[in-house]
């Protein structure tokens, strides 16, 4: 209730949400190219996630929308405006940082309150604003601690509450769960997502966890070697990926070597659509998620369904769902997630029939490596 | 995957030039003033050192060539030869010394003796107060006993050098034993059975060899570098025979002392690449 | 910490005394050495400036009220303070200079090795340095005499401006040394926080670092004062003769030299030394306590 008022409070009295647009930006460091021309526009109010792995750039881009960095070339336009050449303390925008920003001399009110007495507000009035940022990330009864008597957890959310109490018109984050405890992560991430939401801002999240990037973001830009590789909904990104790069970032994938034939597919015996357009046809690695794959039991199947006849090498219980290791008659070996309660029927060393999903498949060539860690240095 | 984004050549080139930007100025500006700070302090320190060199390598008479007549003459002073013998000895022994005397009661107090660690570590910063002009006022008295013992060899100085050392060597051997968890190697040692003496000649001391060679070079260092406490006890060391030679022969003695700076700054930049060496911490899988 | 099976023991009263002096035993070589060769020459001085040859007096205090002892107390307080402020202004540039490159750069090594160095570098090495640069017949001297310029009788360098300069030479690189590690505990996001929030660098320097330096520079300040206020051997090796500061007059009556029968005088204007020193060096170490209190 209290965290509805000063919602309210602050999302009136700080205007509306800002389109932010990065238009070709491109960074260097003496010979490697962090940023290759990045476009990316976020609508007003929405929260997109830059996710991708160490070196793709997509901390060098948030730094230059920040302004703590310069482009060497391409603009940064904020709400219309063009503050490429502007100082970073200049932008109005709220930063969160990966870990050690909390000024350590001051208390948690003192560090919500410096953006504010930075700009010549009142003492009583600083108090009160801060007290209420505080209160939105729900840490009214540390305001008078200091960051090295607060957790992880807590200095991240008094530096949130910082970059708010500025009314930022962007708010960046710059992996600021990355430093936590995987509980505390869990928990901090739904937090900064309801804050998000509640306060409005343009948001952009820089992170390599592809779990924290689907799990709040409205948009996900999946990056590599500082170029975009796709831009789209959590959903179109786990489930329609148009690389081999993100289908294998993204999530667990099973490369599987199958034929492409007019659009087509055939992998583990099934003919499915292939996603994206103008795939060569011949041989090629289809990329399967494991709750794509369909087991059945090998006896009572009719001779002609689908699939291939498979034994299965070992089960993990992970509580909700399974996954089961199977291993296809050319030695192969798939994963296979499904629900526990339909797991049980397959022992260790059973016999199984394993096919797909009737859905559109990614592939790859034939030739191509694993691509998860591939990453300029 | 790879696409050349063909919008850009299209696009009107706004190139924010990086050289123009306020970063790119407060990075210049910055770099001016470091260039500035360090050619002046270059400027500075070296002078000197630069002016002992050029006074030791004096001709005689107007517009004689360098030569290097000084250095050779500090042979022709057999006590200055004897000084510079002693120094060096003293340094060794005292090096060793502090070395003897400090590592095993440090390891013992870790082990064995806790609650004696705040007392140690005050013992050992308390010559930090106690300046050398000071000591050596109430160190008169006991020498009276030292020579009585000892004789009065110039060597005995080192009981008292060992003193002087303590604060430097106790916190490179305190940062060292703390890097190698003491406690686990000799818990481990001493149930596989090894005894007191093994634990710390074959299990602790070789782990911490670069803080063991550090704290010698700084007692080294330190001992060529005493003056007060050799000349208020009337003994005859390297920097009092320099001081003395400095009164008769200006030449010489700078031409010395000069060595033994650059002796000392080769020492210390040893320390600096001895201590760079693994630094024995488990890494942390990722 | 962690128990060791020997603190077990020694936690519990001495009911069976056999194995508690054992234990102790290790620690006796080095209490033993330290007491004879540091604590009794301490206490001895301390015992000495109150004693005098008919059993404990007060003369010896009293006489460091003489005009001459005065004087040189003042003229170390003045030579050590200026020395210090010298030091510490120019050491905490050199050092910020250094700490805004390259963490592991060659050039920090070898600024780092240069003051270890140099910090160290006093006494008689340091003396005749200053006597070939700017003496009589110093490199500085001779060139400034060939283009004319003749910089008057060289007393000057052996009273207190000249001691003051020859002392930065060893204050400075003992700044740079002690200083550093405090810069480097300020953490690049705190200044890109603030840039963000919307500060300038003066609101940086204002609100964050100053706040946050200051202890570290104050108790370098204070570490720089002790030194220079101890220091014998630099002005012994520069001023032939005569009690200009503190630890001259200490040798002087050490050696018996002016006043005969005076050397319990020589341990009074020791304990004298001694009683600043130590106020000096407990501040230091409540500052350096105060500054890392923030710094995790």
């Amino acid at each position: 209730m209290a965290e509805q008022m000063s919602a309210a409070a602050i999302s009136t009295s700080g205007g509306a949400a800002v389109e932010v647009r990065l238009e070709n930006l491109r960074r260097e460091y003496g010979p490697v190219v962090a940023l290759d021309g990045l476009d990316l526009t976020l609508a007003p109010g929405e929260l997109v996630a830059l996710l991708g792995p160490s070196g793709c750039g997509k901390t060098s881009a948030l730094r230059l929308v920040a302004g703590l960095e310069e482009a060497d070339a391409g603009r940064v336009v904020v709400g219309g405006k063009d503050v490429t050449s502007t100082a970073a303390n200049k932008r109005g925008m709220g930063m969160v940082f990966q870990a050690y920003s909390l000024f350590p001399h001051m208390t948690a009110r003192q560090n919500v309150a410096f953006g504010l007495r930075l700009r010549g507000v009142k003492d009583a009035d600083r108090k009160r604003r801060a007290g209420e940022m505080l209160e939105l990330v729900g840490l009214a009864a540390q305001a008078d601690r200091y960051a090295h008597q607060m957790s992880g957890g807590q200095q991240q959310r008094v530096a949130l509450a910082r970059a708010l109490a500025i009314q930022p018109q962007v708010l960046l984050l710059d992996e600021p769960l990355s430093a936590l405890d995987a509980k505390v992560r869990g928990q901090l991430r739904d937090e900064i997502r309801r804050v998000q939401l509640e306060v409005g801002t343009t948001t952009l999240f820089v992170t390599h966890d592809q779990e924290e990037a689907l799990a709040i973001a409205d948009r996900v830009g999946v990056m590599r070697a500082g170029r975009l590789e796709q831009l789209a909904s959590p959903t179109d990104v786990y489930s329609r990926p148009q690389t081999a790069f993100v289908a294998e970032f993204v999530g667990l994938t099973n490369r599987i070597p199958a034929v492409v034939s007019g659009g087509r597919v055939q992998v583990l015996g099934v003919s499915v659509p292939v996603v994206g357009e103008g795939v060569p046809d011949g041989a090629a690695v289809a990329l399967v998620r494991p709750e794509a794959i369909v087991l059945g039991t090998a006896t009572g199947a009719p001779a002609d369904a689908a699939g291939v006849d498979a034994s299965v090498l070992a089960a993990s219980f992970l509580g909700p769902i399974s996954r089961l290791t199977v291993t296809l008659p050319d030695g192969r070996i798939v994963m296979a997630q499904l629900p526990t309660s339909l797991a049980t029927q397959f022992q260790a060393g059973g016999a199984v029939r394993v096919s797909v999903r009737p859905d559109p498949v990614p592939v790859a060539p034939p030739d191509s490596a694993a691509v998860l860690d591939d990453s300029p240095a | 995957m790879g696409q050349v984004s063909m919008v850009a050549a299209t696009m009107p080139v706004e190139t924010v030039r990086r050289s123009r930007g306020p970063i790119s100025r407060r990075s210049r500006r910055l770099n001016m003033f470091r260039v500035v700070v360090l050619v002046l302090a270059a400027v500075f320190f070296l002078t000197p050192i630069l002016a002992m060199l050029e006074f030791s390598t004096r001709g005689t008479g107007i517009g004689a060539p360098r030569t290097l007549t000084y250095w050779r003459q500090i042979f022709d002073y057999p006590d200055l030869v004897a000084a510079i013998q002693v120094s060096l000895e003293l340094a060794v022994i005292t090096s060793v010394a502090g070395l003897l005397l400090l590592v095993p009661t440090m390891i013992w107090v870790r082990l064995r003796l806790p609650k004696l660690k705040r007392v140690i570590e005050f013992l050992c910063l308390l010559p930090l107060t106690v300046p050398a002009i000071v000591l050596v006022v109430g160190l008169a008295p006991v020498y009276a006993w030292v020579t009585y013992f000892f004789g009065d060899s110039t060597l005995t100085l080192a009981f008292a050098y060992v003193v002087l050392v303590l604060p430097y060597t106790y916190r490179v051997l305190d940062a060292g034993l703390s890097a190698i968890d003491v406690q686990t190697l000799s818990e481990a040692a001493r149930s596989l059975g090894a005894g007191w003496g093994t634990v710390m000649l074959r299990i602790v001391a070789p782990n911490m060899r670069s803080a063991l060679l550090n704290s010698a070079l700084l007692s080294v260092a330190l001992v060529l570098g005493e003056f007060t406490i050799a000349q208020l006890l009337n003994f005859v060391n390297l920097q009092v025979a320099i001081n003395m030679l400095g009164r008769a022969n200006a030449g010489v003695s700078i031409a010395v002392a000069v060595a033994s700076l650059f002796f000392a700054f080769i020492l210390l930049v040893a320390l600096s690449f001895v201590g760079r060496r693994r630094s024995g911490s488990v890494q942390v899988e990722e | 910490m962690p128990e060791s099976t020997g603190s077990a023991v020694d936690d519990r009263p001495s009911r069976g005394g056999r194995r508690l002096p054992l234990v102790w035993l290790g620690a006796v070589p080095f209490l033993a050495y330290v007491t004879i060769f540091l604590v009794l020459p301490t206490i001895i001085v301390i015992f000495g400036a109150f004693s005098g040859p008919h059993g404990p007096t007060l003369s010896n205090v009293k006489a460091l009220s003489q005009d001459y002892i005065v004087t040189a107390f003042v003229n170390s307080i003045e030579l050590s303070a200026m020395s210090a402020i010298i030091g510490a202004v120019v050491g905490a540039v050199v050092a910020y200079a250094v700490v805004t490159g390259k963490p592991d750069s060659t050039l920090r090594r070898i600024v780092t090795s240069a003051s270890g160095v140099l910090a160290q570098f006093g006494g008689v090495t340091l003396a005749f340095a200053f006597i070939a640069t700017i003496g009589g017949a110093g490199l500085i001297t001779v060139w400034l005499g060939d283009h004319g310029i003749d910089i008057g009788s060289n007393v000057w360098l052996y009273e207190l401006p000249g001691l003051t300069l020859v002392y930065s030479y060893f204050q400075i690189p003992l700044m740079v040394l002690v200083f550093l590690p405090a810069l480097d505990g300020i953490r690049p996001q705190w200044r890109e926080a603030t840039e963000t929030l919307g500060g300038t660098a003066w609101d940086y320097w204002r609100h964050v670092a100053a706040p946050l330096l200051w202890p570290s520079f104050i108790g370098s300040t204070l570490l720089l004062f002790a030194n220079a206020f101890s220091a014998y051997a630099t002005v012994e090796a520069l001023v032939s003769q005569g009690g200009i500061v503190l630890p001259l007059q200490i040798y002087n009556a050490f050696t018996s030299e002016t006043v005969l029968g005076q050397e319990n005088l020589a341990k009074a204007l020791a304990g004298g030394m001694v009683v600043v020193v130590a106020i000096v060096m407990s501040l230091y170490v409540l500052l350096q306590r105060r500054a890392t209190r923030w710094a995790r």
